[in-house]
């Protein structure tokens, strides 16, 4: 299978402050992979630096065949297009309603007509669940499960190959949060996405993960599946998978 | 409760000190004080007592656990007489707590020096950081230059109405008491001369050339510049423009530059309101208090007041409507994650923005003078 992220000699600082120190990772396409680590390891960060929106110190990062440290303007335009992010509270933007908000990359980057438009919105928002009388209200008037699924529909408008998705159920109830997961699972089944995602949510992980990385101490301590992560001898990897399903 | 008290009492040879009660948060203070009143320098063993104590919480076990320790490095023995089990739970939590947990370092205070060469260091960043932003700016306004296909009419639509046609009322309004006030506080002075016509110039280069483009942009900066800073720096919290960015939507392209051009183009009609209604406010009280008709104001107006005055000011107009614009946009870029930086970038946007709008009148003032216009 071909690699569509990968990480290499990864390093990033913060003023004085080392936040990674040689991180690897590959990612192979239609794999859903998840960034785990304890707490202030840097998820974010790497995947605020696979999607443009940091730099790294040094290191080079490869996604969809692009080289992000020497990428050109239209190069990472075109890349842009080609992916979708789901941020931790949604970042929907509060001007637009629901529908304005999914239609927004389509009416930016296509000709399609407006009636063409509508049907694709129509079609993302059930996909993700949402009622289509949801569309005409604003991201203040929703709750936090319905901001999560209207962000998809965002990050999904453009059929992208790539989905970056940032806690995803963090906030979400549990059934909300399952739900969420068999979501993702088959828009993955019915859309061949190539998912990356950073999530503190243990069941989530275990229901939808291929395989993992596991940060910490600046470094990738474990990456492959979940199904030998326990023989790790890793503090975080212990108290993180030890009790689970014992 | 009520019972809550402690006996110092020595029984062979021996401080004992017995609490009765409960011994928690709020009784703690007076505890301490009768504790640190007691001189321990004369004796060898301390008993401290629990039995009669029927509560004991984690504050005052951290309370007992200094005392302790004080006391052995003094030398002196300390036997903790308890019986209750929760009690001693709770003191054996505190002392394990205590072993492992270390101190919180108290940040170092720092000389004059260093406080200064930070402050400078600080501004240096910020400079540069505006500079990189006024480079990020043409760069992408030369991408309006390139093509018309890039200019974004219906943004730029929706900020002239938003930041200029809903500050009509505003403005004319401030603009017809300014010129109220001033025509009434010189025809005080020009009543004492006879020189009841030349209100008519003074008021007309005076409010055409200087006051007008003045009050609209300090109108304009409070308005809409801190709107500016206030939007944009909301969206950076909630990860909107974050968003944008990643979906390949330009900041720049979709939220600052419209916001810039659409500034520039209705400050000068702005300006041409202000002027009306300034002189409007004129009119009428050389008519009241000086009794100059209507008629008599507007003849002398055309013959006394040249046409260049009313174009400077009209001129100023797009230069502080990019100051403005550029300042209110730039703070709200500098907003960090937390809400507090939305109201201190808010302020210095409107603080700087009025100084940027007055240093720049005055270099016209100069520069025009200079050139005889």
């Amino acid at each position: 299978m071909k690699n569509i992220i990968e990480v290499r000699d990864v390093k990033t600082i913060f003023d004085e402050r080392i936040v990674h120190n040689g991180l690897n990772l590959t990612v192979k396409e239609g794999e859903i992979y998840g960034l785990l680590g304890p707490s202030g390891c840097g998820k974010t960060t790497l995947l605020r630096e696979m999607v443009m929106l940091q730099k790294i110190n040094s290191g080079s990062i490869k996604v969809l065949d692009y080289e992000l440290n020497h990428i050109k303007n239209e190069e990472a335009q075109q890349l842009r297009q080609k992916w979708g992010v789901l941020f931790q509270s949604g970042a929907l933007f509060s001007s637009l309603k629901l529908k304005e908000n999914i239609a927004l990359p389509l009416v930016e980057y296509t000709n399609l007509s407006k009636a063409m438009i509508n049907e694709i919105v129509e079609y993302k928002i059930s996909i993700v669940g949402l009622k289509s009388e949801d569309a005409n209200l604003y991201p203040s008037q929703i709750s936090g499960g319905m901001k999560k699924k209207a962000a998809l529909a965002r990050s999904l408008a453009m059929d992208p190959k790539l989905l970056f998705l940032d806690e995803p159920t963090s906030g979400l109830d549990p059934i909300s949060a399952r739900e969420f997961d068999a979501l993702i699972l088959k828009l993955r089944d019915i859309l061949g996405l190539t998912i990356v995602m950073v999530s503190h949510d243990l069941q989530s992980i275990y229901d939808t993960l291929d395989s993992v990385a596991i940060i910490d101490n600046k470094k990738i301590v474990y990456e492959g599946s979940l199904g030998n992560i326990k023989s790790v001898k890793n503090e975080f990897i212990q108290t993180f998978f030890g009790k689970y399903n014992e | 409760m009520e019972h809550s008290s402690l006996d110092i009492l020595h029984v062979d040879g021996k401080l004992r000190l017995k609490f009765f009660g409960e011994l928690t948060l709020y009784n703690l203070t007076s505890y301490q004080k009768t504790v640190d009143s007691i001189n321990f320098s004369r004796e060898t063993d301390v008993i401290i007592d629990f039995m009669e104590l029927e509560f004991l919480d984690s504050a005052a076990s951290i309370f007992i656990y200094n005392l302790e320790k004080k006391l052995l490095s003094d030398g002196i023995q300390v036997e903790i007489l308890c019986k209750n089990e929760d009690i001693l739970e709770i003191i054996h939590l505190v002392k394990n707590q205590k072993q492992i947990s270390t101190k919180i370092a108290h940040s170092a205070k720092r000389g004059i020096l260093e406080k200064l060469g930070e402050h400078t260091y600080q501004n240096y960043l910020g400079f540069l950081s505006f500079m990189a932003f006024m480079g990020e700016l043409f760069s992408n306004k030369i991408c309006y230059i390139i093509s018309f296909k890039n200019i974004r009419y219906k943004e730029i639509a929706f900020e002239i109405n938003e930041s200029a046609v809903k500050a009509f009322g505003i403005v004319a309004l401030t603009s017809f008491l300014i010129g109220l006030v001033v025509a009434y506080q010189s025809a005080y002075q020009l009543k004492i001369y006879g020189a009841n016509i030349f209100i008519v110039d003074m008021l007309g280069i005076s409010v055409l050339r200087e006051l007008s483009p003045l009050i609209t942009a300090i109108v304009i900066a409070g308005r809409s510049g801190s709107a500016f800073t206030a939007q944009i720096g909301a969206m950076k919290i909630t990860q909107e423009l974050d968003a944008m960015r990643t979906m390949g939507f330009d900041p720049y392209k979709f939220l600052v530059i419209p916001k810039i051009i659409a500034l520039m183009i209705t400050m000068p009609i702005l300006i041409f309101i202000s002027d009306i209604m300034a002189v409007i406010g004129g009119i009428v009280v050389a008519n009241i208090d000086l009794g100059i008709t209507v008629d008599l104001f507007l003849d002398r107006f055309s013959e006394v007041v040249a046409a260049k005055h009313f174009f400077i000011g009209i001129a100023k107009g797009p230069f502080f409507a990019f100051l403005i614009a550029t300042i209110g946009i730039y703070r709200g870029l500098m907003v960090k994650d937390d809400t507090q930086s939305i109201g201190f970038n808010t302020t210095k946007s409107v603080v700087e923005s009025i100084f940027a709008v007055i240093i720049c009148d005055a270099v016209f003032s100069i520069a025009l003078t200079n050139l005889g216009i």
